[in-house]
C-alpha cells in the first residue's frame, strides 16, 4: 500500500504493508542508512528519530503511525549545510568511537536540549538511558550534551 | 538533508554502482579516496604513489593508505600520525584511506599484516609503518639531491618542504621524481626521543563523519538489484535442520526464496557455516517477518542437554582432577598447602559472555561471473577475501573486499569473521545477485562467538609476615574443540601467570569441551581472570592484615614496571580501607598486550544493596602512547565494557542454547550506570611498546568487586555483580 511520509522537510511515498516499523522503511525503502538497526524491541536507541521533534524509536513505530508527522533523521539534522549544536559538541568533544550508536546519542540528545535548555546530569542520565554504547563513550556523550547546551546558549 | 550529505551519498551509490570502484583503491587509478577519506569535505585526490603506503597530490596533501581496520579505536589517525612523523609533513595536509585488500594479497603481502586484533597496531606494527614513511621522505631528499646536485645528507625535508642552501622545494614537486628512486639502504626509523609530533594528543580523523549519518558501515551498503537475508540457524549450534515449510510463507509480499544453509564438513576453522535457513527477500524486513512465520524443525542433537548447571557440575568434576601444569615454581606448593597451617580457599566463577556490537553481525556480497565483492565487518580483511573465495570457489584475485566502518569490532575477528559471510556469498552464488545478510539481533547473540566462562579454585597458605607461602589455582575454562585458535594458554591467562613473588607456585588448567562456537573477545583471558586472581588476592592479602595495596607492592618489590604503576596509582587515587560502611575503595591490577594496567574504584552501597560505582582511577603503563588523547578514549570504553560483563552481564545457558538474546535480557552497562573516569600514564619507556585497546578492562571488575567488599562486607566471587545480594545493615 502506498504510503506518504514527511521526512526532513521533503516528501517520500513508499510501498509497504502499514505495519512495517519505520526504521525499515527509512533504511530500506528510502536509504536513509544513517539512522541504524541494533535490536528491533526499543531497548538500545540506535534507530532513535524524531517525530514532530520529539525522540521516538523508529523500530517500534509502525510506519502507519508516522503518516502526517515530521519525521527527522540524522540527515535532516544538518540544516543547511550547517552542524546541529550537538553535532558541533559532539566533534569537540570527541564523542564517537566506533560511532554505530552516535546517530541515535545524537538524536535523543537533540530533543532533550529542545525540551530542556540547561539539563542536570540526572536529567541527562535519564533523557540518555535508551541508549546503548558498546564502546562506553557515555562520559562524553555527557560532556558533548554540556558543551552542546552551552553553545545554544550563546547562539 | 543537506546538499554536501546528499551529493556524499549520492557520489557513494552511483560510484558503486559503477562497478564498485569506489573502494576497491589503488589498482583503478584515480578511484582511490572517496568514501573514506577522512576529511570528507576535501575532494578525493590523484597524487603520485610514493610507495604503497601513501601518494602525495600536488597541492601537498598526503594521503596514506592503512591496511587497518577502524571500529573507534584510531586505526586511521595512529597509522597517519605514524607516517606524518617520518614523512615530516604537517598534520593538516594529511589524510586516511582504506588500503586495498586485493592488491595486499596479490601482490605479496605489501602491507605485512592486513589484520587487526591484540592491542597491537601500534606496539607491533610501528616499525615497518613508520619505515614507509621515513623511506619516502629519503627518496624525496633524493630526488631534491639529484636535481640540485647536491650530497642527499645536504637536504632537509620538513613540513612538505625540501631545502638546501638556498634552493628549496615543495614534496609535491619532487613526488614523481622520488617515485622512481630506489635507496641502497634503508633509513632507520625514529626513536621516541626524536619524534616531533608522535605524543601529542590528535583527535580521531573518523570523528567527522561519525555525526551525520554518512560514515559507511557494512550494513549500510546497497547496491542496484541487492536483496535481503535473513536467516536462522539451528538454535543450538551445530544441531541439524530437519525441515521447513517454505509454502506456508512463499505468498506473502517481497518473499523471493528459501534457501537452506548448511555447515560444510571440514570447513569448521574459524569462520563456521551452520545448519540453517534464509529467506531472501525484496527488503529485510519483509524477509525477516517470513522466517519468524515459516514452521521449522530441528534436530537439536545431543548438545541439547546442555545447560549453565551441567557446566558448572562438569567444571567441579574437573577440578577435582589434575590438569596440565601451566607454571610451577619452588617447592611442592600442593604438599604444603595439604600439610595445614593457615590456608585461604576460594572458587571463583565467570558465564558465558557476548561481543554484542552494536552493529549486529551482516555481510553482504556481490557475485557475478568475473569477480566477488564483499561488505563485512571484519577486522580482517584478508581473511574475509579468502573467505568469500573459498566459497565461491574464485580465485582470490578475482575477489575485492571493501574496507568499511565497523559498528564495533572487540575481538573475534569482528562480526563478519562467523558464518556470516560465507552466508551471503552461498546466497549470493545460488541466486546471482548481490545479497546483503543481516542477523536479527536474537540470531547475532546466539550464534556469535562467545567468550569463554571460566571456574577456578584458588588456595594459598599463609607465612611469615602473614604474606603467602604457596599459592595453587586450578581452572576450568570451555571452548569448542579446546579452541586451538585462541590457544591453551588463555585458558589460565591472568591466573597462572599473575606477577606475585610468592615463592612457591603450582598453576593447572583444564580446556573443557563444549558445543558453542568461542572466540576472543576484548581483552581475551584477562578479561575474565583478572577479576578472579585480583580478588583472590584482596582476600589473602586481609587474611594477613595487610593492606590489599601495600600488600601489591609489596609482593611486585624489584618489579619496576609495576612498582611504577602501583605507586602512581596510590598517588592519583587515594586508595583507604577506612570508608564508612556502606562506601568502599578498591583496586585491582593486571597485565595485558604488553601493558600494564591498574585501577582504583570508589562505589557506594545502599543498605538495601544498591550499588553506585562512583570513580575508576585508572593507570597504565604501555611503554609509550603514540597519541594520549586516543590512548586515553581506550582507556575509557575499555573500563565499561568490562564494568558492563562484570556488573550487568552474563549469558544464560538452557537446552543448549543460550536464553536471553536481546537488551532487555542480556543486560549492557548504561549511562547511568557509568563512573567518572580519570586515566594517567606511567610510562616506562624504552623498548617497551604495549597495547591500549583492551588493557585498562580487566582490572576493573576486581577493583569494584574488592570496593564491594569494604562497603558491605560480602566478598562477591562470581559475576554478574547484580546477582549478588548486596544489602547489608
Ligand atoms: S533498534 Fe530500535 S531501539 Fe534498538
Ligand atoms: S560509539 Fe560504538 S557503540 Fe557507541
Amino acid at each position: 500500500m502506498a504510503i506518504a511520509l514527511q521526512i526532513n522537510g521533503e516528501t517520500h511515498t513508499v510501498d509497504t504493508e502499514p505495519e512495517t516499523p519505520l526504521l525499515w522503511v527509512l533504511r530500506d525503502n528510502i536509504g536513509l542508512t544513517g539512522t541504524k538497526f541494533g535490536c528491533g524491541i526499543a531497548q538500545c536507541g540506535v534507530c532513535t528519530v524524531h517525530l514532530d521533534g520529539q525522540a521516538v524509536k523508529s523500530c517500534a513505530i509502525p510506519v502507519s503511525a508516522a503518516v502526517g508527522r515530521r519525521i527527522t533523521t540524522i540527515e535532516g539534522l544538518t540544516a543547511k549545510g550547517q552542524l546541529h549544536p550537538v553535532q558541533a559538541a559532539w566533534i569537540e568533544a570527541g564523542v564517537p568511537q566506533c560511532g554505530y550508536c552516535q546517530s541515535g546519542q545524537i538524536m535523543a540528545a537533540a530533543a532533550l536540549l529542545a525540551r530542556r535548555r540547561n539539563p542536570s546530569d540526572q536529567e541527562i542520565d535519564a533523557a540518555m538511558s535508551g541508549n546503548l554504547c558498546r564502546c562506553g563513550t557515555y562520559l562524553r556523550i555527557r560532556q558533548g550534551i554540556r558543551r552542546a547546551a552551552a553553545l545554544m546558549q550563546t547562539e | 538533508m543537506t546538499q554536501t550529505t546528499i551529493s556524499r551519498r549520492a557520489f557513494i551509490q552511483t560510484s558503486v554502482a559503477a562497478g564498485g570502484g569506489l573502494l576497491l583503491g589503488f589498482h583503478v587509478p584515480g578511484a582511490d579516496a572517496a568514501s573514506v577519506e577522512a576529511h570528507p569535505w576535501k575532494t578525493p585526490t590523484d597524487g603520485v604513489e610514493i610507495n604503497a603506503w601513501l601518494t602525495i597530490d600536488r597541492n601537498g596533501v598526503v594521503t596514506v593508505r592503512v591496511p587497518h581496520t577502524e571500529m573507534g579505536q584510531g586505526a586511521l589517525t595512529s597509522v597517519a600520525m605514524m607516517i606524518a612523523e617520518e614523512l615530516n609533513v604537517d598534520w593538516s595536509k594529511i589524510q586516511a584511506v582504506f588500503a586495498d585488500p586485493n592488491r595486499h594479497l596479490t601482490r605479496g603481502r605489501e602491507y605485512k599484516v592486513m589484520t587487526t586484533h591484540g592491542s597491537q597496531l601500534v606496539r607491533l606494527q610501528h616499525p615497518h609503518i613508520m619505515q614507509a614513511g621515513a623511506s619516502a621522505r629519503e627518496r624525496l631528499k633524493a630526488a631534491a639531491a639529484q636535481a640540485w646536485r647536491v650530497d642527499r645528507s645536504a637536504v632537509e625535508a620538513k613540513l612538505g618542504v625540501l631545502k638546501s642552501g638556498k634552493r628549496s622545494g615543495t614534496y609535491a614537486e619532487f613526488a614523481t621524481a622520488a617515485a622512481a628512486i630506489q635507496l641502497p639502504t634503508e633509513p632507520a626509523i625514529k626513536t621516541p626521543d626524536q619524534w616531533w609530533l608522535l605524543g601529542q594528543s590528535k583527535q580521531r580523523l573518523d570523528i567527522p563523519r561519525k555525526v551525520d549519518g554518512s560514515a559507511a558501515f557494512a550494513i549500510d551498503t546497497r547496491l542496484p538489484g541487492m536483496v535481503y537475508a535473513a536467516v536462522k540457524c539451528c538454535p543450538v549450534p551445530w544441531g541439524k535442520l530437519k525441515s521447513f515449510s517454505f509454502d506456508a510463507v512463499k505468498q506473502r509480499p517481497g518473499v523471493i526464496a528459501a534457501i537452506e544453509l548448511k555447515a560444510v564438513p571440514g570447513k569448521t576453522a574459524f569462520s563456521d557455516m551452520q545448519n540453517g535457513v534464509a529467506i531472501v527477500a525484496d527488503t529485510w524486513y519483509r524477509a525477516k517477518t517470513a522466517l519468524d512465520l515459516m514452521p521449522i524443525e530441528w534436530d537439536f542433537g545431543p548438545a541439547a542437554q546442555s545447560s549453565t548447571e551441567s557446566q558448572w557440575a562438569e567444571a567441579r568434576k574437573l577440578l577435582e582432577q589434575p590438569g596440565e601444569v601451566s607454571n610451577a615454581t619452588g617447592a611442592n606448593a600442593i604438599e604444603m598447602i595439604g600439610a595445614g597451617g593457615k590456608v585461604i580457599a576460594a572458587e571463583y566463577h565467570r558465564p558465558w559472555e557476548t561481543h554484542a556490537r552494536m552493529e549486529p553481525i551482516n555481510a553482504t556480497v556481490s557475485v557475478t561471473d568475473s569477480r566477488v565483492d564483499v561488505w563485512s565487518p571484519t577486522q580482517d580483511q584478508s581473511l574475509a577475501l579468502t573467505l568469500a573465495a573459498d566459497q565461491t570457489g574464485r580465485d582470490v584475485k578475482d575477489v575485492f573486499v571493501h574496507t568499511v566502518f565497523l559498528g564495533g569490532g572487540f575481538g573475534g575477528g569482528g562480526g563478519g569473521n562467523t558464518a556470516v559471510t560465507r552466508q551471503a556469498a552461498e546466497l549470493s552464488r545460488q541466486l546471482k545477485r548481490p545479497v546483503k545478510v543481516v542477523w536479527s539481533r536474537e540470531e547475532d547473540i546466539n550464534h556469535d562467538k562467545q567468550r569463554p566462562p571460566n571456574m577456578t579454585a584458588f588456595k594459598a597458605l599463609l607465612g611469615d609476615k602473614g604474606l603467602p607461602s604457596a599459592w595453587f589455582t586450578r581452572s576450568v575454562w570451555f571452548t569448542q574443540d579446546g579452541m586451538p585458535r585462541i590457544g591453551a594458554a588463555h585458558a589460565d591467562y591472568s591466573i597462572g601467570n599473575m606477577p606475585y613473588k610468592v615463592p612457591n607456585r603450582h598453576h593447572e588448567r583444564h580446556n573443557g569441551k563444549t558445543h558453542i562456537p568461542t572466540a576472543t573477545h576484548r581483552a581475551p583471558g584477562a578479561g575474565q581472570h583478572g577479576f578472579m586472581t585480583e580478588s583472590f588476592v584482596d582476600e589473602v592479602a586481609i587474611a594477613g592484615g595487610w593492606n590489599p595495596l601495600d600488600w601489591r607492592i609489596e609482593m611486585t618489590k624489584g618489579m619496576d614496571d609495576w612498582q611504577r604503576v602501583l605507586l602512581t596509582l596510590k598517588e592519583k587515587s587515594g586508595f583507604r580501607t577506612d570508608l564508612p560502611r556502606g562506601e568502599g575503595m578498591g583496586i585491582g591490577i593486571v597485565e595485558s598486550h604488553g601493558s600494564i594496567a591498574a585501577a582504583c574504584a570508589t562505589v557506594t552501597v545502599s543498605r538495601r544493596g544498591a550499588l553506585h560505582v562512583e570513580k575508576l582511577v585508572i593507570v597504565v603503563d604501555s611503554g609509550h602512547v603514540i597519541n594520549p588523547l586516543g590512548g586515553i578514549e581506550q582507556c575509557e570504553g575499555s573500563a565499561a565494557w568490562e564494568l558492563s560483563h562484570a556488573w550487568v552481564g552474563g549469558l544464560d545457558l538452557k537446552e543448549g542454547r543460550f536464553t536471553n538474546t536481546n537488551f532487555d535480557t542480556y543486560n549492557l552497562l548504561r549511562i547511568d550506570q557509568m563512573p567518572q573516569v580519570d586515566v594517567h600514564f606511567a610510562l616506562s619507556g624504552g623498548s617497551k611498546w604495549g597495547g591500549l585497546g583492551e588493557p585498562a578492562g580487566p582490572p576493573v571488575p576486581p577493583a569494584v568487586a574488592n570496593a564491594i567488599f569494604y562497603a558491605t562486607g560480602k566478598r562477591i566471587r562470581s559475576t554478574p555483580f547484580r546477582s549478588h545480594d548486596l544489602s547489608w545493615s
